[in-house]
């Protein structure tokens, strides 16, 4: 009962969100529309006894990735209107809703077929957080290293992009702006 | 109605899904086309946890966790390339960003 409640309202207020965020012409209303959308699914989670999942999409999702998306933001000009594609809207939706179908045949094509099996069972009696510890760091071990390195990787390439400097390319330049740009950097090194 | 089974959950994620491939067809700046690509990858970490939950089976998380690590360097990486190109540009609309026309 209270499950079902839970279900239908936050179905319906992550489906309110994202709407938001896909039709708005506002770029910080879509942003924080999204963050809201977050935050909602993280209690999908919760429901479907997924805690260490939920906290995760918690911290992640609305802790790093939308104050990432925050502070990009603030490079931009967001105060100003977007402005929208021009297209046939039954294509769009048509096209949406096929692929939708889609995924949801991915997945329900194991399921109908009955050739799922539990190949790492839930073990009674431990909670969520020590289930999901002993199956990360036995069977997806080699995954959980390349992913951390992935992510090292991911956070020296956004520092080296969003660095100053890096919107000068050498090879879009001609000789004469070289030497301009040189010569500024004599200078302050000399001074 | 009111029992929730594992229907309930994919309906949920092709709803989300669709929304957020109609955003990813509509929009035309390029940082609203990354939030619409959050959706896509929040969608189909409902559609995991929920077969996890019905099947008993700790692999439908692992995904999610390793999608959830895939999403946060895409939008490290993403973000970096888009301040680049606007301090280049000044503007980051999809329609512009054609340099290789011939």
């Amino acid at each position: 009962m209270f499950e079902a409640v839970a279900f239908y309202l936050f179905a319906f207020l992550t489906i309110a969100m994202f709407y938001i965020t896909v039709t708005t012409s506002q770029a910080l209303y879509a942003l924080t529309a999204l963050a809201a959308g977050m935050i909602f699914i993280s209690a999908f989670f919760f429901i479907l006894g997924a805690d260490f999942l939920g906290a995760v999409q918690i911290i992640v999702y609305t802790g790093a990735v939308m104050a990432l998306y925050a502070f990009g933001m603030m490079f931009f000009d967001t105060t100003r209107a977007v402005k929208e594609k021009k297209g046939n809207k039954f294509i769009i939706v048509g096209l949406s809703t096929l692929a939708a179908v889609m995924v949801v045949a991915i997945f329900s094509a194991p399921i109908v077929s009955e050739n799922m099996v539990a190949l790492y069972p839930v073990i009674e009696g431990a909670g969520n957080t020590q289930n999901v510890g002993l199956v990360l760091f036995t069977k997806y071990l080699v995954p959980f290293e390349v992913a951390a390195v992935m992510l090292l990787v991911a956070m020296v390439a956004g520092i080296v992009l969003a660095g100053k400097k890096m919107d000068l390319s050498l090879t879009l330049m001609n000789g004469e702006e070289i030497d301009k740009m040189n010569e500024e950097i004599n200078k302050k090194v000399l001074s | 109605m009111m029992e929730i089974g594992l229907n309930h959950y994919l309906v949920l994620s092709t709803i989300l899904f669709a929304i957020g491939l109609v955003g990813v067809m509509r929009r035309k700046n390029l940082l609203l086309l990354f939030f619409a690509t959050e959706i896509l990858l929040n969608s189909v970490n409902i559609a995991f946890a929920a077969i996890s939950h019905y099947y008993g089976d700790l692999t439908g998380q692992m995904f999610a966790f390793f999608v959830i690590a895939i999403a946060a360097s895409e939008v490290a990486v993403g973000l970096g390339l888009l301040i680049v190109w606007y301090k280049r540009h000044g503007n980051i609309d999809l329609s512009t960003m054609s340099s290789m026309r011939g």
